[in-house]
């Protein structure tokens, strides 16, 4: 595929010089003359009526431009989203349904002053009961939403897209199945518990109006610009084309910064009101309670299986939390849990899921979104079959593959196309160079030492790399927008008179070296050195539509388009070559910053000639039409199924419940690798993330609907001392799908690691009795699982 | 009130109010907008700076506090040259969106400064008042561990990723 | 994020400052101010007028003082943790400077700063405590020391009155046959960040058995507090491991041990009795 070293190479990040020296520019290192600041007033109700708001004093000070309520804001009409259960206001002026909702904006003309002025407004609130547990909400006994009729917004059921009769006899099967007496039933309520996304950036947006050109310039933390200019101008009333969305440096999103939020319309609008340009700067404590949140789940996990490890029926009754409202893509997240309801398995699968409100932050998408938590219970459960019936976790997971002859194209069990896998072969990978059975004999004399150390496994696939056009009509385009398109990837690829190139993409990047790995893709096709070809993101002015930088989604939608794009640029190119050489098109190789005639080197062009005459088409072939690029909207056949198996082996302190890492062993397949070190580094990230999940990380609500862990302090994400040094490896299953063979690699550190610990934790105090404990394992819920079991 | 200080090795002097936070007086004032805020209560560290030679957290400091002091930001921290621990992030990955970058090599800086051959363990708790969460850490240690061999005048360890496919 | 405003008031001396306090009703020190500034951030806590004694001179060191060691209220963490001097003559309070906050905390943080916010998942609280220091507070109308065995009140609540600064902590030296050590679980597991539960020891030994001690526990109630049932009943033992182990199961007898986000009163109260097993053994090592 390779016609040079690009593509694959450990090349060095070309974003990092600026970000290194200080010098990167994120939304509020941009200074506008004149600019103004925003804050806003936020509810410290979970569920309130506004009786009165009083901003007399506010408006009094020095310094303070404007406060906006609810009825300033009417004309924009309440925010959208996919799927929309409820309005969502832009500022709530009736009853506040989550702590944290804003009621009033001020602007003033500085930070310090602005959040004076905030604290100065008074408004008068008549507390009402707030729902906040999952199954209270399920029944429904107080609606959350006036006028609505149950608070379950959803209901997502598999095998997807069957007749509810055909779901039923899946579950009739599961169920007789139980009843044999020659099988064993495994069953689990389990907690996967809210997260807080908590990217170190918190969210900003800058905008500008221009009232001369009719234009707003907005710089937002965004991972969607496109879609953030179509909301922007929906809610204005503008067209799409007088919007302009910056996303310059982005300091790490998540799904945190993957929607249309109502300050960055409130300022935009605010903006306009005022001809000065606002800027809003998010704090800790606001990224916490007005920032979505992501998981948040209780369901429980059933595997019937016979006692020699064949796994009969698999059976998920979850209920998901959506929070107040629901935002970009709420709900759904538990569809795309749906999506991998059975895993890499193959074993009849019902699974049900309820999304439910609650006066709480809304939840969205959160690294994973969805197939960690779905991942997390099938990966939970299949170990607690495995220990009932006295079998090793990784045999038991190898006997109920999907087998690596189904595929390409194997139909999982919930009712999806998955493109490529090969999972045994990666499990045994993985023993292999973890050396499993050395591990186990460690394990056995730690423990004969009077140590609890345990080992882990889990094995996963994921779903990425969103999405094929056909999925638009479920929920996969930005319609809701006013962008009407497909999840499509997109780019243009335009090689300049100089011989460097330009690649131009409509998403931006928070992190993911998107500078590097487009570079290198182009690279790849047109033999033009890296550093002479510059990749412009986040900017809705010059690019294509693009979707957004989510779903582990860019390489494989996003980067196939620019590939395309390349190689019909070099379709061209090699036209005007073979011109210029007077050889034959087919025989035109690019390499070395131009292209030659196959087998003789010697005989070349640099790409600065090749550049001239199309761009000087006198010289060049009858017909040639000027210029040299190429934009390109690309729509994969499916979606993407990476997957891997991870290990960890832990040690827990008896006597306090502590749990220490001290192996953690990966071996990912992500299929063709465009940057290993930028690969590894997307897997050493998600992990982390996902052992934040698994031993630290959860978002607390009392039963009032406070956040008790709102602050950095008391919702401790994993510090350098928290975690191992990861040992990394990769098997290669590549796609059929794009022409990279690429799958995804963002998110599946996070989709294997979180039941990874789990599951070694639960293996190292077994020998006590424990069977089960649910996330986060701070000390004291180890501790506490150890003295029930005793 | 008028407060005068030194900052990456210029006199600067500037009128702030009482409550103005270093970092603010750094970034709003100066101009010197590599230093980050990342939280509110002094637990991320995305805005260390270094306080006569020692890094502290800009965020959790009155910028009244630092009159008469010597301050020393990422952007000063070579001079356009590259400090051994920017290398180091360069040449092992030490960063993805860059926002914690700058407080991480202050503090490491820092660190390397008075110990140049730090442990594993000890790297890793010199920066546990800087949060990542984009990096899982691995290859900051390493990068860490990459500008400690240079500083210590030795060839850095081979990089950890796989290269063959 | 935004503190309120103001004043700010930066003394040279003690005198000056110790005036600015009187003559200003809810005026707050600060020396380091990293637990101030935070509540001040998120406006928690506005006082008026801040008195920020950090360019009075002369107190910044630490000094052995023959029997005592001196410990200046302008010390930082970093300094209490890594001077020789208190490694060597009060190491439970070396041992808990390196535990407090991180790096860039420590290097700005200081020891007399900690013991006067008088936080319940404090460190140093508990050293001080064990260590049976001595905190020396000066105002307008005079100087006067606290055990700090009285030191610790309440929440975020020492004995200081708002008119007092906390000028120096004088710590005893321990001397032949005496050792210290404090150890903690913190909330993320390991031994960073706040403890949710500590316990610093000193222990005095002679002729093979433990002729006296003073164990404090951090992280379990509102306040650092001294556990004075496991002194008692470890004196007169050999202190062994046995002994030991015996001793710790009175860590909370008489000790108020609250809930929060990262322990249970039976979660905490079990910790407490480990840590003062570990912290035991560790200063009889």
């Amino acid at each position: 595929m390779s016609t040079t070293s690009a593509l694959g190479g450990a090349i060095r990040r070309r974003e990092d010089p600026a970000l290194i020296q200080g010098l990167g520019r994120y939304v509020d290192d941009i200074k506008l003359p004149g600019e103004t600041s925003a804050a806003f007033v936020r509810s410290p109700f979970a569920r309130a009526k506004i009786l009165s708001i009083d901003t007399s004093d506010a408006l009094a000070m020095d310094g303070v431009l404007a406060v906006y309520t609810a009825a300033d804001v009417e004309s924009l009409g309440p925010l959208i989203a996919q799927l929309s259960f409820a309005p969502r206001p832009l500022l709530n002026g009736g009853e506040v349904k989550h702590v944290g909702e804003a009621v009033a904006m001020v602007i003033a003309s500085d930070r310090y002053v602005a959040q004076d002025a905030a604290d100065a407004i008074f408004v008068d609130y008549e507390p009402l009961e707030a729902v906040i547990d999952l199954k209270d909400s399920l029944s429904d006994r107080v609606l959350i939403h006036e006028g609505s009729e149950s608070n379950t917004i959803i209901s997502w059921v598999g095998p997807f897209g069957a007749e509810p009769e055909a779901q039923q006899a899946v579950k009739d099967g599961i169920d007789a199945a139980r009843e044999r007496d020659d099988t064993v039933v495994v069953s689990q309520e389990m907690v996967n518990q809210r997260l807080i996304p908590t990217a170190i950036e918190p969210r900003r947006v800058l905008a500008e109006w221009n009232p001369g050109y009719n234009t707003l310039n907005v710089w937002s933390t965004t991972q969607i610009p496109h879609a953030l200019a179509g909301g922007i101008a929906v809610s204005l009333g503008l067209p799409t084309t007088s919007v302009r969305v910056v996303a310059p440096e982005v300091g790490g999103g998540f799904g945190a910064k993957l929607n249309v939020y109502n300050d960055e319309i409130l300022v935009s609008w605010a903006s306009k009101q005022l001809g000065r340009p606002v800027r809003w700067v998010e704090t800790r404590r606001e990224a916490a309670n007005s920032t979505i949140q992501g998981r948040g789940w209780i369901g429980t996990a059933t595997i019937v299986g016979t006692r020699d490890g064949e796994i009969l029926g698999y059976d998920f009754d979850g209920i998901a939390d959506m929070g107040a409202y629901t935002q970009n893509f709420t709900v759904a997240i538990p569809f795309l849990g749906l999506f991998v309801g059975s895993g890499q398995y193959k074993m009849p699968t019902y699974w049900k899921i309820d999304c439910v409100a609650t006066n709480t932050v809304t939840t969205d998408a959160y690294r994973g979104a969805g197939r960690p938590e779905a991942m997390y219970y099938i990966e939970r459960i299949v170990d607690m079959y495995a220990r009932e019936i006295g079998m090793d976790p990784a045999e038991v997971r190898h006997k109920n593959f999907i087998p690596s002859e189904e595929f390409p194209v194997a139909i999982s069990p919930v009712g999806f196309a998955m493109d490529t896998g090969d999972y045994a072969m990666n499990l045994d990978a993985l023993l292999e160079t973890a050396d499993y059975a050395g591990l186990r004999s460690e394990q056995e004399a730690a423990r004969a030492a009077g140590r609890l150390v345990g080992v882990g496994l889990s094995t996963y696939v994921e779903v990425c790399g969103f999405a094929p056009a056909g999925l638009a009509d479920l929920g996969f385009n930005w319609g809701t927008y006013g962008l009407p398109t497909a999840f499509n990837g997109s780019g243009l690829v335009r090689v300049n008179p100089d011989a460097t190139a330009t690649v131009i993409i409509g998403t931006g990047p928070s992190g993911q070296g998107h500078q590097t790995t487009w570079a290198q893709i182009v690279s790849d096709r047109l033999g033009i050195e890296v550093d002479n070809i510059t990749v412009k993101h986040g900017d809705t002015t010059d690019s294509p539509v693009g979707i957004g930088t989510f779903g582990s989604r860019s390489a494989a939608v996003d980067g196939s388009a620019a590939y395309e794009a390349a190689d019909r640029v070099r379709v061209k190119a090699a036209k005007l070559a073979a011109h210029l050489l007077e050889a034959s098109e087919e025989d035109i190789v690019f390499a070395d910053g131009g292209a030659h005639v196959a087998g003789s080197p010697d005989s070349s062009v640099a790409w600065g000639e090749i550049a001239t005459i199309a761009y000087q088409t006198h010289k060049a072939p009858e017909g040639t039409e000027p210029g040299l690029e190429s934009e390109v909207f690309f729509t994969p056949a499916n979606a993407t199924w990476p997957f891997g198996s991870h290990l960890a082996m832990v040690e827990v302190d008896a006597e306090t419940g502590n749990v220490e890492i001290l192996r953690y062993i990966g071996m990912d397949d992500c299929g063709n690798v465009i940057n290993p070190m930028i690969v590894d580094g997307q897997v050493h990230g998600g992990i982390t993330q996902g052992i934040g999940q698994a031993l630290f990380e959860e978002a607390i609500y009392d039963s009032d609907g406070n956040l008790l862990s709102g602050s950095m302090i008391d919702y401790p994400i994993p510090t350098a001392g928290d975690v191992p040094l990861f040992e990394l490896h990769r098997t290669v299953t590549p796609t059929d799908v794009n022409p990279m063979g690429v799958k995804g690699i963002g998110e599946a550190g996070t989709i294997g690691s979180a039941q990874t610990i789990v599951n070694a934790v639960v293996d190292a105090v077994a020998p006590l009795g424990v069977t089960h404990i649910d996330m986060p394992l701070r000390p004291r819920r180890v501790w506490e699982a150890i003295q029930e079991a005793r | 009130m008028e407060i005068t200080l030194t900052v990456n090795g210029q006199d600067v002097s500037s009128e702030v109010e009482s409550r103005t936070l270093l970092v603010h007086l750094i970034r709003e004032q100066l101009g010197l907008t590599g230093t980050h805020v990342g939280c509110e209560t002094g637990y991320c560290g995305a805005c260390t700076v270094h306080i006569d030679g020692k890094p502290v957290k800009s965020c959790t400091m009155l910028a009244v506090q630092a009159a008469d002091t010597d301050v020393t930001t990422v952007e000063g921290l070579a001079n356009g040259e590259l400090h051994p621990v920017q290398e180091g992030f360069w040449e092992r990955h030490g960063l993805q969106c860059g926002y914690c970058t700058p407080g991480m090599i202050m503090t490491a800086a820092g660190m390397l400064a008075e110990n140049d051959n730090p442990t594993e363990d000890e790297i890793r708790h010199g920066i546990e008042g800087n949060l990542c969460r984009c990096t899982g850490y691995h290859n900051i240690v390493r990068a860490i561990e990459y500008a400690a061999a240079k500083m210590r005048g030795e060839e850095p360890a081979e990089p950890d990723w796989e290269v063959a496919q | 994020m935004y503190p309120r405003e103001f004043e700010y008031l930066a003394p040279t001396s003690l005198d000056e400052a110790v005036a600015a306090l009187a003559s200003n009703p809810g005026a707050k020190v600060m020396a380091g101010g990293m637990s101030l500034i935070p509540l001040m951030k998120m406006r928690l806590f506005s006082p008026p007028v801040v008195v920020d004694i950090g360019r009075i001179e002369g107190l910044d060191a630490i000094e052995d003082r023959g029997d005592h060691l001196a410990v200046g209220a302008l010390v930082r963490h970093a300094d209490t943790a890594d001077s020789p001097l208190v490694q060597q003559y009060a190491a439970a309070l070396a041992q808990a400077a390196a535990l407090t906050g991180d790096a860039q905390v420590r290097n700005r943080g200081t020891t007399c700063g900690a013991i006067a916010h008088a936080d319940l998942a404090a460190d140093q609280t508990a050293a001080v405590l064990a260590l049976n220091a001595t905190l020396v507070a000066k105002s307008a109308s005079g100087t006067r020391e606290i055990a700090a065995a009285d030191c610790f009140v309440d929440t975020l609540t020492s004995a200081l009155t708002p008119e007092e600064i906390l000028v120096e902590l004088l710590v005893p030296k321990s001397g032949d046959g005496e050792s210290s050590a404090y150890t903690k679980l913190g909330r993320r597991g390991g031994e960073s960040d706040y403890a949710v539960a500590g316990a610093a020891a000193w222990v005095r030994k002679s002729n093979g058995s433990v002729d006296a001690a003073r164990v404090a526990l951090t992280g379990v109630g509102t306040k650092a507090v001294l556990a004075g049932s496991v002194s008692d009943a470890l004196v007169g033992s050999d202190g062994s491991a046995s002994a030991i182990e015996a001793a710790a199961t009175h860590a909370t007898d008489g000790v108020t041990v609250l809930e929060d986000l990262y322990g249970s009163v039976a979660y905490k109260s079990h910790l407490a009795q480990v840590y003062v097993k570990r912290a035991l053994a560790a200063a009889i090592e």
